[in-house]
């Protein structure tokens, strides 16, 4: 059998949607019995939440006010403290999950499984390596503990309708004060986050400035999409960090993404190979994004993307 | 401070095109040029930055692989470093081997900070510098892209899913970088030839005495499935129809 503990992802308030995602990959493994970890200060609407998820046996909780800002280097040794008689330890393969994991299997002395696209069996999982251009099938020991994260958009949310018992642990380790939290400036914005909408619009150099990135916002809310960007368009500060596409910012796995003035250099495809319908708007027709487009239109995106959006 | 550790990795460059080999055992890599890991460099040109600012004496490179990445570590040198370590081996070593390797030369060079990249582009782990942190007990900051020193303290910009958030660590530390730490320097020709005189220690990795981590086996290499080359329309109209027909709008 297969004991998981699952980390649980959220902001002290709500769980991350990226949590339902591992427990739906989790639920795969054969006789998974899978237990949700929160760490938090105070747990219990966010365990609540987790309680609902399809799959779980339980649900888990430390509360400590260490834990009221989610740092890799706090939440490790209590998972590690807790860790014993887990087969599987998994997280999420988002920022909080890749600072965090590495460091709970250095503590366990085991290598880690990052990215898990599919489930092969208890021990064997397919992962993307190069961006995405190789997919690599990894078979770790059964005789130690195995660290992974899940590539969250190879995953469709777990359903809910569960009523998992929580139950409080206790913890004593010592917990490390060389790492203190100090401020999140976070993008506040009322569209669609980009890692779970159902369909986004991203706007790559073309743009050219802050107030042309204008016509994507305006795309985006007629269509009720999420926003976002080539690594160039961050760069030039066209829009935040946090709207990178790619593989050093975000992958994800709309219904719809819509590339506009994007050529589509591998790093930035490895982010949307498993979107549904990939619409390319580029007025390059050798442009690499028609490669992978289901839909694609040759024109100056200055004319085609307010007509567009006056269509609509 | 007095030194600071830099991991330089050879890797595939970012610009070619990777293609599995047909029997499944692997990623060509012959014929296919190399380059210092993109991460890397950054680190390194945050290394230097903060030596030409007074902030450190000595900037080190270290490089865990093949006798090949000596051309890297040069590279390196003539970017600035002051010096070279090569930890050679054929195998290709997990993370967790990677971090022991770095604790060990972090114990006979007793570094005020190591910086790394945030990942890796061949294998994407993103692991090795968590690792490090965690063996060395030391803090972490990951993902930065903004670091100011202050005394025996960092204060550092990292990038998360949500946005931007600020933490501070106590120095030593292991930092990771990300892409918009800075942009890393061109090297100069005669910097090319200088950096042929700077040291570079070879040490094999059976040397060190490291124990390897618990294997996870790479069984089978296969290539990703393809996307389909889709319709072009011509006009917004078109691109209207297309999308209603998929039931999108
Ligand atoms: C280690 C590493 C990691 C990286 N990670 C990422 C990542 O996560 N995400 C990412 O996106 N990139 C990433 N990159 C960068 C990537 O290699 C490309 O440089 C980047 O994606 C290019 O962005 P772009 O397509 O907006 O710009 P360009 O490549 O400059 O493309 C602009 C496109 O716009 C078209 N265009 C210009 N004007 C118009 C117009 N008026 N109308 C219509 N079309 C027009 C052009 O034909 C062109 O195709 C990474 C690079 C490295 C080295
Ligand atoms: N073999 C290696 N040689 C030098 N540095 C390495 C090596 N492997 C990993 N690193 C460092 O660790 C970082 C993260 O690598 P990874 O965990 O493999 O994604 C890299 O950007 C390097 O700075």
């Amino acid at each position: 059998m297969a004991k998981i503990l699952l980390i649980g992802e959220h902001d002290g308030a709500v769980l991350n949607p990226s949590t339902a995602k591992v427990v739906a990959c989790a639920a795969e493994i054969d006789n998974a019995e899978i237990d949700v970890l929160i760490l938090a200060e105070s747990a219990s609407q966010v365990a609540a939440e987790a309680a609902t998820l399809q799959s779980v046996s339980r649900v888990l909780t430390v509360e400590n006010e260490a834990n009221k800002h989610p740092l890799g280097a706090v939440l490790a040794p209590q998972i590690v403290a807790l860790a014993d008689g887990y087969s599987h330890i998994f997280g999420p393969s988002t920022t909080f999950g890749k600072d965090l994991m590495p460091r709970v299997a250095a503590l366990l002395g085991v290598n880690q499984i990052s990215d898990i696209m599919s489930v092969e069996g208890t021990h064997e999982f397919k992962r993307p390596i190069y961006a995405g251009n190789a997919v690599v099938t990894m078979q770790a020991p059964a005789d130690v503990p195995l660290v992974a994260t899940v590539r969250t958009a190879s995953y469709r949310a777990i359903g809910d309708g569960n009523s998992a018992p929580v139950e409080s642990m206790d913890v004593t380790v010592e917990l490390p004060t060389h790492t203190r939290f100090l401020e999140l400036k976070a993008g506040s914005s009322d569209r669609p986050d980009l890692l779970t909408a159902a369909k986004v619009v991203a706007g790559g150099r073309a743009l050219g400035s802050i107030e042309n990135f204008e016509l994507i916002y305006q795309l985006a809310d007629k269509l009720g999409a999420g926003v976002g960007a080539s690594r160039a368009a961050v760069d030039a500060g066209y829009v935040p960090n946090e709207v990178q596409v790619g593989q050093t910012g975000k992958i994800i796995a709309p219904e719809l993404y819509i590339a506009i003035g994007i050529s589509g250099a591998i790093q930035h495809l490895t982010g949307i190979k498993d979107a549904g319908t990939i619409v390319a708007i580029n007025k390059d027709e050798e442009a690499p994004i028609f490669e992978v487009a289901d839909i694609g239109v040759v024109g100056d995106l200055f004319k085609i993307v307010p007509e567009l959006n006056d269509a609509l | 401070m007095d030194k600071i550790l830099v991991g330089l990795k050879r890797v595939v460059d970012y610009n070619v095109r990777v293609r599995v080999k047909s029997d499944g055992s692997g990623v060509e890599t012959d014929g296919v040029k190399m380059s210092i890991n993109p991460f890397d460099e950054i680190a390194l040109e945050e290394a230097l930055r903060i030596k030409e600012k007074g902030g450190a004496s000595e900037v080190i490179v270290v490089s865990i692989g093949a006798a090949e990445s000596q051309q890297q570590l040069r590279t390196g040198l003539a970017m600035g470093a002051d010096r070279a370590i090569l930890v050679e081996t054929s195998e290709a070593l997990d993370s967790l081997s990677c971090a022991r390797v770095f604790l060990e030369i972090i114990n006979r060079e007793n570094p005020g900070l190591v910086i790394l990249g945030k990942q890796a582009i061949d294998d994407d782990n993103i692991q090795t510098g968590q690792m490090l942190a965690a063996l060395w007990g030391q803090a972490q900051g990951t993902f930065a892209s903004h670091i100011d020193l202050d005394g025996d303290k960092a204060r550092i910009t990292r990038e998360v899913d949500v946005g931007l958030e600020l933490i501070e660590i106590d120095l030593p530390a292991v930092i990771t970088a990300d892409l918009r730490l800075n942009e890393p320097r061109y090297v100069k020709l005669p910097d090319i030839m200088k950096a042929k005189k700077k040291p570079l220690d070879q040490i094999p990795l059976g040397d060190l005495g490291i124990e390897r981590g618990p294997k996870i086996v790479e069984t089978v290499f296969a290539p990703p499935t393809e996307r389909q080359k889709g319709v072009m329309v011509d006009d917004v109209p078109g691109l209207i129809a297309a999308l209603k027909d998929k039931g999108l709008v």
